[in-house]
């Protein structure tokens, strides 16, 4: 193999006149932060919204819930990422549908792809919530309802505290997820991380160190995940409880 | 206070509960018992509309529990309960659990609800633990601070479901004694228990349930007395030589 190394290459310029290779990556990862918070934000209150309405005693809104959560959990991602950016314009009302497709780029692409990168997480961090919920015993919404709490006020200040604080390291594991999934957004021309390093690759041939540098790059965002994820875990935890939501047994009696 | 007039339910096709009829006065403290599984929970929980039933009238206070009208919510808080398990809420301190329904529901002031909460934590024994968090107390704590809880929404009534029966022994008698205290003082209770000596002590009637039927209704004298069934005999005599 005649490959020639040259582990300098991300201080040369890139060719396009944006600045050097690796200022390429670090925009490519600002996308790919950008893109996994947002889709994060949208996947956290609308998994919590239909987590919680599938534990609730009302029947048909338990349907949708599962409906839903079937729709999303069930069409691969890149099926959902084309329908999201090719499909999602043409079905809504057609003033709408066009000012989708004027939006400038590279919002033209991302704002589908943070819509589709949200629902799709949305529908495991949904799964999520009614685990978490369900997990409690039927006692402690009992006892929030014999104190006069109505059913939303049950679920603000007793299940979900609890039940949210229970699933944070799954949670966490769906967040490194959204990170890793948010590489599919290049398939409609997203330029996140994953499409930096190709780009790279395309202009300088050096296709190693361009994923190499990648490849390192999400390793290291992981790794702050984690540890960050492990801070949230000890910050929440409940005092007395063993689990995975207590702390640290109490010393004696 | 309490009126149940003809009370069946159903799980699916399983009847839980078979035409139960049964009052508690003001200030009367009733007890009932049964073997496990007679629908003793089922019915206590019937009374502020945890479970619904498909026949019959529940009115507390002269307001119908199974009138779809009724704002239950409103209804429960004037009504105290304790549960088995202490359901307090794990991730609040003991002054959080005290005082979360008070502002919530009643629109107490924070100041007020906590003095309020103070004062009942203090009656029950347990004013040094207001900033520990419940998992962090004993079972017994844990009642004592369940049953000053439901104390705090100001109660016309109180529900027990076997407040004492997940207790370790030495732990029963401080949740009896604050109960005793409770039903001296004039409270309406609607008690599941088998503490006979409690029944014994301050209960005014005795229930006795078996198949999800009311099968004795009985002032204390009679029940402990002459009970006329031969279940409830067999039944007290079974828990009395424990
Ligand atoms: N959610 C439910 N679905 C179906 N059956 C139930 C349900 N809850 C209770 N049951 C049944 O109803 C019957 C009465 O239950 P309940 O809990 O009222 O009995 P209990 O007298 O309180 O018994 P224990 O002394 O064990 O607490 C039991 O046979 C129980 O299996
Ligand atoms: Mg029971």
């Amino acid at each position: 193999m005649h490959y020639h190394w040259n582990w300098r290459i991300y201080w040369q310029q890139s060719p396009d006149g944006s600045g050097t290779y690796l200022h390429t990556l670090f925009v490519g990862l600002g996308w790919t932060l950008a893109l996994a918070l947002l889709a994060w934000a949208i996947a956290l209150l609308l998994g919590i919204v239909v987590g919680v309405i599938r534990t609730t005693p009302l029947r048909w809104l338990e349907r949708i819930g599962n409906a839903y959560v079937e729709l999303f959990r069930n069409i691969p991602l890149l099926v959902q990422m084309f329908l999201w950016y090719f499909v999602m314009p043409e079905l809504v009302p057609t003033a709408l549908g066009d000012w989708i497709k004027q939006m400038p780029p590279p919002w033209g692409a991302f704002v589908p792809a943070v819509l589709c990168l949200g629902t799709f997480t949305s529908a495991r961090v949904a799964e999520q919530v009614r685990a978490g919920i369900n997990s409690l015993s039927r006692g402690q919404g009992m006892a929030g309802t014999a104190l006069g709490l109505t059913l939303p006020q049950t679920y603000r200040y007793v299940l979900l505290p609890m039940a949210l604080r229970i699933i944070v390291p799954p949670l966490g594991s769906e967040f490194l997820n959204i990170i890793k999934n948010s590489a599919v957004a290049l398939t409609i021309n997203v330029v996140e991380l994953t499409a930096s390093a190709r780009a790279m690759q395309e202009y300088s041939f050096q296709v190693f160190e361009a994923f190499t540098a990648a490849t390192v790059i999400y390793l290291l965002v992981n790794l702050v995940v984690v540890l960050l994820m492990r801070l949230i875990e000890r910050k929440i935890a409940v005092p007395g409880l063993i689990g995975p939501s207590g702390g640290p047994a109490p010393a004696g009696h | 206070m309490i009126e149940i007039k003809d009370i069946s339910k159903w799980y699916g096709t399983f009847q839980v509960l078979t035409q139960c009829s049964t009052r508690v006065s003001k200030g009367e403290v009733v007890v009932v018992c049964g073997p496990s599984g007679s629908g003793k929970s089922t019915l206590i929980k019937c009374v502020n509309g945890l479970e619904p039933f498909q026949k019959g009238e529940i009115r507390v206070d002269g307001i119908s529990v199974g009138d779809p009208k009724t704002n239950l919510p409103k209804l429960r808080a004037r009504i105290g309960m304790v549960f088995q398990n202490f359901e307090l809420f794990p991730h609040m301190t003991v002054s959080q659990n005290l005082t979360l329904a008070q502002v919530k529901v009643l629109g107490r002031s924070q100041e007020a609800a906590l003095a309020k909460g103070m004062a009942l934590l203090d009656r029950v024994g347990l004013k040094a633990q207001a900033d520990k968090h419940p998992g962090n107390l004993s079972g017994g704590q844990q009642q004592r601070v369940a049953i000053a809880r439901a104390l705090c929404m100001d109660p016309i009534a109180m529900l027990f479901d076997e407040p004492t029966s997940a207790l370790d022994p030495e732990m029963i008698n401080e949740v009896l004694d604050v109960m005793v205290q409770l039903a001296q003082e004039g409270m309406t209770m609607m008690c599941v228990t088998h503490e006979m000596g409690f029944a014994r002590r301050v209960a005014h009637r005795v229930i006795f349930m078996d198949h999800g039927s009311i099968v004795e209704d009985a002032t204390k004298d009679d029940f402990f007395g002459k009970p006329r069934s031969e279940r409830a005999q067999q039944f007290l005599s079974k828990i009395l030589h424990h």
